[in-house]
């Protein structure tokens, strides 16, 4: 059911849903960029709805809400091993439908793929309620619609919001979130849009196109000379699940300590490294086209769907302005043309 | 519904040393109390709290125990080298699939191992020495970089009774008398006289895989009938981490163990 409201009145609602929720949203932090005078915006708790940045993308995604960077999996001490608590509170996160769709692709990483489910994911992840920001035009750099991530069906969200002047309209799945709109708002007729066009244009090469011989490309030699392999395309990106697992002891009583992970990149160095030295992937231009495989074929071989979602943080992040989406288009020139 | 964090596949089980073999200055099995559902040719992840966790192929197994042979060569491994009979280790798994010996039933069956390669097929290799009319022919090629890296001696031995073995070093000095050379050097002379009926593993470092499976191909080995167990990075063996992915593998649920003929075309 669709409901208009207040601005206001739905800021009320939120200070409500801070009892048993923590809450977060895309914020803007007043110069705290790294540049001078810089903003910086990112995913973060919000307090009030005034807390949310809603026309600037944020530089990080939300993963790292369900997907901490660094996550303790055991303290232990001598034989015993105790498991982390979680707060108890539940988890609602406002975010683009892109994004959603980005937790869908870390949902089949953690939850479906292997023989069990990952339970430091899931436990977080079963507390969260999702309020999709509506986003018809997005930003420059995203192509969501060429990698079919623009939309969002009724069941993955709890809230679909349309942010207007002084109100906002929303429909909302979750019986008792309903419960405390009907007495705030009237009951309205409402429709999600999606973004239906992308400004950057990118060209999916046909998945039966792509084969090996193209690994050989000298497309991939020019990324190992522009590539600094500083991995900033993994951490911005919200479809990146990788990580290592590395025991930390404190320094106060060496038999104590974590098992920890952290989140991991392909393009940084040590990713495929092993006992002993050897590398996988050397070449910087190595390490692009396995992430570019990955996130556009090899991915959706396995599960069905592509993993890139199309938002260009890869590209708004990269230092050496090395464009993913650029890289697809190339790739799929190359198929094109039959070089 | 609340997860039920007891029930945690990264939670590892501590398990007694039972025995420990020296194999080489830098390589030592050990031998753990520990009861297992395994197939030959699976890993562990192996832990020390503190000092981390690898994964480990599991060099061979009994009813209530397994041996681990491992290679110091990082902090973890310097910590196990330290221990003793008696102390612990941490172990979860086991992982990946494993070799199916019903592939090798009754067919003229070929190992091709190099070096720590050797771990992952000690257990078929010694199935088949325990049944030995549940296998036709049985060659065994090793390959070693000196004398002082041979891995298993008290087996080879034992193997030598029954099965055909061939062991060749990289380089030699002094006294030596078995083969010296690249193993890809001594697979010519291996029986390849029915090869419809052949099965051929081959397990080593990455480089040696790739010229060993070259020479097989040589004699006309088809890829199907070869078999190779491929060794990453790992760090959850559950699916999840991504440093064992190759194109749309995951050598840890998918692998270790794969028919050539599935992965050939695979690039890392």
């Amino acid at each position: 059911m669709g409901y208009r409201l207040s601005k206001h009145d739905f800021s009320e609602l939120l200070h409500k849903l801070q009892e048993d929720n923590k809450v977060y949203g895309p914020t803007c932090k007043e110069k705290k960029g790294t540049f001078s005078a810089n903003d910086l915006v990112v995913y973060d708790q919000v307090a009030d709805l005034n807390d949310l940045e809603l026309t600037t993308k944020t530089k990080f995604s939300p993963k790292e809400i369900i997907f901490p960077i660094r996550q303790t999996m055991f303290y232990f001490t001598e034989d015993q091993q105790q498991i982390p608590q979680v707060d108890e509170e539940s988890i609602i996160i406002f975010l683009r439908p892109c994004d959603r769709n980005a937790v869908k692709r870390l949902d089949e990483i953690f939850l479906e793929n292997g023989p069990e489910e990952d339970i430091y994911y899931q436990r977080l992840r079963d507390k969260v309620k999702f309020f999709v920001l509506e986003c018809t035009t997005g930003f420059d750099s995203c192509f969501c619609v060429t990698m079919d991530s623009n939309r969002v069906e009724p069941e993955e969200y709890t809230a679909f919001l349309r942010f207007e002047e002084d109100e906002l309209e929303c429909e909302v799945t979750d019986p008792d979130l309903e419960h405390l709109i009907q007495e705030l708002g009237s009951e309205i007729e409402f429709n999600p849009q999606f973004k239906e066009e992308d400004e950057t244009e990118v060209n999916l090469p046909p998945k039966e196109e792509i084969t090996n011989d193209l690994f050989e490309h000298q497309l991939w030699t020019d990324y190992t000379r522009r590539c600094i392999a500083c991995g900033r395309c993994n951490t911005a990106c919200p479809t990146c699940s990788c990580f290592t697992v590395k025991d930390i002891v404190y320094e106060e009583n060496s038999n104590c300590g974590e098992r920890q992970r952290m989140w991991a990149g392909c393009h940084i160095d040590g990713f495929t490294e092993m006992a002993g030295g050897h590398n996988f992937r050397d070449e910087y231009g190595d390490r692009m086209r396995y992430k570019t495989m990955h996130k556009i074929y090899d991915f959706n071989e396995r599960f069905g769907f592509d993993m890139c979602v199309g938002c260009g943080r890869c590209d708004d992040i990269c230092p050496e302005y090395i464009s993913f989406s650029n890289c697809i288009n190339k790739l799929n020139q190359i198929i094109e043309e039959g070089e | 519904m609340a997860v039920n964090v007891e029930d945690n596949p990264y939670r590892a089980q501590s398990a007694e040393i039972i025995d420990i073999k020296q194999e080489t200055d830098v390589e030592y099995t050990f031998r753990l109390a520990a009861n297992m559902d395994l197939n030959c040719g699976q890993f562990l992840e192996v832990s020390i709290p503190g000092f981390g966790e690898a994964p480990i192929s599991v060099s061979d197994f009994g009813t209530d125990w397994l041996e681990l042979t491992i290679r110091r060569v990082g902090d973890l491994t310097d910590k196990i080298h330290e221990l003793g009979i008696g102390d612990k280790l941490y172990l979860r798994g086991p992982y990946g699939n494993g070799f199916s010996l019903e592939e090798f039933k009754h067919r003229n069956l070929i190992i091709a191992a190099g070096g720590t390669g050797l771990a992952p097929v000690r257990s078929v290799i010694n199935y088949f020495y325990d049944h030995p009319t549940e296998v036709n022919d049985f060659e065994l090629l090793m390959g070693f970089k000196d004398p002082d890296s041979l891995l298993f001696e008290r087996d080879i031995d034992r193997w030598k009774e029954k099965l055909e073995v061939l062991i060749t070093v990289d380089q030699t000095c002094g006294v030596w008398g078995e083969c010296v050379g690249l193993i890809t050097e001594h697979i010519p002379k291996v029986n390849l006289s029915d090869v419809e009926n052949t099965e051929v593993i081959v397990v080593g470092p990455p480089l040696m895989m790739k010229h060993t499976i070259k020479e097989f191909k040589k004699l006309n080995v088809p890829d199907d009938k070869i078999w190779v167990s491929y060794e990453r990075k790992m760090h959850c063996g559950l699916g999840k981490c991504g440093h064992c992915k190759i194109e749309d593998n995951y050598v840890c649920v998918d692998g270790p163990v794969y028919n050539y003929a599935e992965i050939k075309d695979l690039k890392d």
